[in-house]
C-alpha cells in the first residue's frame, strides 16, 4: 500500500506529464495546419509533372538509346528501398508503420532471391531497419525538422539517388512514405520512382492528339524532365510525411492526455479513500481510548 | 480573347489567371503565347517571364528558374522550380 505522501507525489507527476502532452498536442495542431497546407499546395505541381511525363513516355518508344531513368537497366536484381521517416519520435505509429511496410517489402524481395539495399531519410526509420538489415543500409540522411525542408533539399537527395543509379548501384528504387489522408488516417505508401512507373492511364490523353510541337525534341525534354520528376516525387513524399507526422503526433498526444486524465482520476479516488481510512482509524483509536477510561 | 495562364512551383500554385499574353524564356529562344496557340511543349531556361494583362502595355515580370512550359487547348502552364516576382 502506497503511503499518502507517495500517492500525492505520483498524482503531481502525472499531472505535469499531462501538461506536457497537452502542450505537444497543441504545437502539433498548429504545425499540422501549416504542413497540411504545404502538402496540398505541392500536389498540383507533382500531378501535372506526372501527367506530362506519362504522356511523353507514352509517345517515346523505349529503345536502347532511351534514358535509363525511363527504361530501367533491363534488370531487376538489386532493389533500393528509400525509406523516408522523421527524425523524432512521439508521433504514434507514424515511423513504425512506414518502417514496417518497408521491412515487409524487403523480406518479400529477399525471399525472391533479390538483393536489397536500404537508403534511409530520417533517423527513426534507420533505427528500426538497422535491427534487421544492419548490413544493407547503404546511406542515411538525417533531415531534421521535416516541416522546414525545401525543394532544394529534395533536389539534393534526388541527385544523390540518380548518381547512384547511374553508377549501377541498383536497378529499381522504391520510395516509402506516409500519405496524408486526414488527421486520423495516414497511409504508409510504396511508390516506385526509378525507373519511372508509367501509369496505364498514359494512353488516355488523346485530347491533345493534335501534333504537339516539342522544343527541343521529345527525347531531350524527357531527359531533362526525368531527373526533375524524381526530385519532385521525393519532395512530395517529404511534404506528405511532414503533414502525416504532425497528424499522427497530434492524435498520439491527444490519447496520452486523455490517458493521463484517467490515471489522475483513479489515483485521486485512491488517495481520497486512503485519507478517509486514515481518519477513520484515528477516530476509532480516540473513541476506544475514551471508552477505556 | 484571353489566355488561361498557370504558374506552378513545387511549393505552390503561384498564379492561375486570365491574361492577354505571356512571353516565356524557352531554351531555344523566347516565345510569346496568345490565346489559341498551337500545342507546344518546351523546356525553359532561367530568365524572366513576362505577363501582359489585357490592355496593359507594360508587362509584369517574374523570374523563373528551371522547368518547362506546356501549351494545350486549356491554356499555358509553366512548371518552374523556382519563381519570384
Amino acid at each position: 500500500m502506497a503511503s499518502l505522501k507517495a500517492l500525492k507525489i505520483r498524482i503531481g507527476s502525472v499531472k505535469s506529464t499531462q501538461k506536457i502532452t497537452k502542450a505537444m498536442k497543441m504545437v502539433a495542431a498548429a504545425k499540422l495546419r501549416r504542413a497540411q497546407e504545404a502538402a496540398e499546395a505541392g500536389r498540383p505541381y507533382a500531378q501535372r509533372l506526372e501527367g506530362v511525363v506519362a504522356s511523353l513516355a507514352g509517345k517515346v518508344t523505349v529503345s536502347e538509346s532511351s534514358p535509363k531513368l525511363l527504361a530501367g537497366t533491363g534488370k531487376d536484381q538489386v532493389h533500393l528501398l528509400v525509406v523516408a521517416t522523421s527524425d523524432k519520435g512521439l508521433a504514434g505509429a507514424f515511423n513504425t508503420n512506414i518502417a514496417r511496410l518497408a521491412r515487409r517489402h524487403a523480406q518479400e524481395l529477399v525471399a525472391q532471391g533479390k538483393t536489397v539495399k536500404i537508403y534511409t531519410i530520417g533517423r527513426k526509420g534507420r533505427a528500426v531497419l538497422n535491427r534487421q538489415f544492419p548490413k544493407d543500409i547503404v546511406h542515411s540522411i538525417e533531415p531534421g525538422d521535416l516541416g522546414k525542408l525545401g525543394f532544394a533539399d529534395a533536389r539534393g537527395y534526388a541527385d544523390d539517388l540518380i548518381a547512384r543509379f547511374e553508377a549501377g548501384e541498383f536497378d529499381v528504387a522504391t520510395l516509402f512514405y506516409s500519405t496524408f489522408k486526414s488527421v486520423l488516417a495516414q497511409e504508409p505508401t510504396a511508390q516506385q520512382i526509378i525507373p519511372v512507373a508509367v501509369p496505364a492511364a498514359a494512353a488516355e490523353t488523346p485530347g491533345s492528339g493534335a501534333a504537339v510541337t516539342y522544343e527541343p525534341d521529345e527525347e531531350s525534354i524527357l531527359a531533362d524532365l526525368l531527373p526533375r520528376n524524381v526530385a519532385v516525387q521525393l519532395y512530395r513524399a517529404m511534404r506528405e510525411n511532414a503533414a502525416s507526422e504532425q497528424g499522427s503526433k497530434m492524435t498520439a498526444m491527444d490519447n496520452a492526455t486523455r490517458n493521463a486524465g484517467d490515471l489522475i482520476k483513479r489515483l485521486n479516488t485512491l488517495y481520497n479513500r486512503q485519507r478517509q481510512a486514515a481518519i477513520t482509524t484515528e477516530l476509532v483509536e480516540i473513541i476506544s481510548g475514551a471508552e477505556a477510561l | 480573347m484571353t489566355l488561361h495562364f498557370e504558374l506552378v512551383t513545387p511549393e505552390k500554385l503561384l498564379r492561375s489567371e486570365e491574361v492577354h499574353m505571356v512571353v516565356v524564356p524557352g531554351t531555344e529562344g523566347d516565345f510569346g503565347v496568345l490565346e489559341g496557340h498551337a500545342p507546344l511543349m518546351s523546356t525553359i531556361r532561367d530568365g524572366n517571364l513576362e505577363i501582359y494583362k489585357a490592355g496593359a502595355t507594360t508587362p509584369e515580370t517574374i523570374r523563373i528558374e528551371g522547368g518547362f512550359a506546356e501549351v494545350n487547348e486549356k491554356g499555358l502552364t509553366v512548371l518552374a522550380e523556382k519563381a519570384e516576382g
